[in-house]
């Protein structure tokens, strides 16, 4: 076992400036954005980065040695690509240390024009083997590659192995139905999916009914989950409903949980992991303090005596409080069976 | 700074309760229109125009209605269905301004209550968050 692996870059998430200011205040190697369209996955009315806040929020980053990776992570709608480019083109200009992309189209586009410009493979598209990794290395020199969250440890280990594209894992935050890439649920009841249009449950779409009992969340009209009184409500997401299957109301899909890796940091360094994600760019400044400050003293410990290292009460209460759903796991890290 | 948790005690809330709730509503929209004045908040109004909102501190039984034109907010009418209406305890507004606790996380802890246009919640949501208080005096008092 290699004794002195780097730690991990941790990458933190930004949807405003004062959020980019929040990751880099309290621990960020790197923060990650989008722009206002939907050429990223986290299209939110309100957030995300103008033209005058991405540059001040680069600014601020690459001032306290911190690097900045711009999310293009939705697939270019046939008709009118053009927006995906200009964002290709704009992150370019801008300066940012990488770009996420998940359509290899974008990818082509992307190295083709900019050749010096480094490229990262979102999770969104959805490579979970080492081929599909190498081939996008081989094809437009993509340098990392963010694993979906549907990997144990041991399957991560092996596409490590196996590329000397740098991986990036998931460490924190609201667990995706784990299709990542791949997901058109929410298409179903609303005709716009995360691939296609930036967002799972669009807002618009969204109404919360308070009755007497419970809370509604109703997705287009559709009614996805009731929470009793003092229940912990999670985000209005059609796979994190509760549907009636044959006679028994449950979450037939996946229950409203939020994963933590901090109890296999150390397994996590091991492997040879390049960086650890934080999700949240709709989150607020406060969850990205919290977050970041917390991974940040948990790395740092697991660095400093990875056999010593144990996770701390207080990581633990820290994150649980911000957690969807107030459960916390370990995902598919941790699956047993082969 | 560290908000306590505190519930303001029923005795006091009324008789908050009773009061106009006129004087901090229009504290509020006065509020609002010299931090959108100095840019410190940077609205586009043409995403809140012609919206009425509700502000309801629930252990104070106050109840703020204000509405917003393509420059202004003012106070509002509070006969009328707001199309926001956002309720929480006074405890848990502080600590959402000052950037103590993320919306969402009051949000799934049930503290926090959201009815109406989500959308129009979300774009109030982010502007909040937007705000680089850095900027001004107030930033002593921020969490983050």
């Amino acid at each position: 076992m290699p004794a002195t692996r780097p730690l991990p870059e941790l990458v933190c998430p930004a949807g405003s400036l004062p959020a980019l200011k929040a990751a880099v205040d309290n621990g960020a190697d790197t923060v990650y954005l989008g722009l206002k369209n939907d050429t990223n996955a986290r299209n939110f009315a309100g957030l995300n980065f103008d033209d005058r806040t991405a540059r001040d929020g680069i600014h601020y980053a690459h001032q306290h040695g911190r690097k900045v990776l711009l999310a293009i992570n939705t697939y270019a709608q046939g008709g009118d690509i053009s927006r995906w480019h200009r964002a290709i083109d704009e992150g370019a200009a801008l300066g940012v240390d990488a770009i996420i992309l998940a359509d290899i189209g974008l990818m082509k586009y992307a190295r083709d024009r900019y050749p010096d410009l480094r490229l990262h493979m979102s999770v969104q598209s959805s490579a979970t083997n080492y081929e599909a990794i190498n081939l996008a290395q081989d094809m437009f020199d993509i340098r990392r590659a963010v694993l979906p969250r549907v990997l144990t440890l041991d399957q991560v280990k092996q596409v490590i192995d196996h590329t000397n594209v740098e991986i990036e894992v998931f460490g924190f935050g609201s667990l995706c139905v784990m299709v990542e890439g791949r997901c058109l649920l929410s298409s179903y009841a609303t005709g716009e999916s995360p691939n296609s249009h930036g967002v799972c449950s669009p807002a618009k779409f969204v109404r919360w009914e308070h009755g007497q009992q419970a809370l509604g969340a109703r997705l287009n009209g559709i009614l996805i989950d009731e929470y009793q009184q003092g229940e912990a409500a999670g985000y209005p997401t059609l796979c994190k409903g509760r549907f009636e299957v044959e006679g028994d109301t449950y979450y037939a899909l996946e229950e409203p949980t939020s994963l933590n890796v901090m109890s296999m940091l150390p397994q996590i360094i091991d492997i040879g992991v390049a960086a650890i994600k934080v999700e949240g760019r709709q989150r607020s400044p406060a969850y990205v303090a919290q977050v970041t400050r917390t991974l940040r003293e948990a790395l740092d410990a697991a660095g400093r005596d990875k056999q010593r290292f144990a996770v701390k009460p207080a990581w633990t209460q820290a994150l649980s409080k911000l957690a969807e759903g107030q459960q916390q796991t370990l995902g598919a890290y941790n699956r047993p069976w082969k | 700074m560290h908000i306590p948790d505190l519930t303001l005690p029923t005795t006091l809330a009324n008789i908050l309760g009773k009061l106009p709730s006129t004087p901090p509503c229009w504290a509020l929209v006065t509020t609002l229109n010299q931090l959108k004045k100095r840019e410190i908040l940077q609205v586009d109004m043409s995403l809140l125009s012609g919206h009425s909102f509700e502000v309801h501190i629930l252990d104070a039984d106050m109840r703020l209605h204000f509405v917003a034109d393509d420059d202004h907010f003012s106070v509002g009418n509070n006969t009328t269905v707001p199309d926001l209406h956002l309720a929480a305890n006074l405890a848990d507004f502080a600590r959402m301004m000052l950037r103590e606790e993320d919306p969402d996380t009051l949000f799934f802890n049930r503290k926090l209550v959201i009815e109406g246009d989500t959308e129009l919640g979300l774009i109030v949501k982010n502007l909040l968050d937007s705000v680089d208080w850095s900027a001004t005096p107030l930033q002593r008092f921020m969490a983050v």
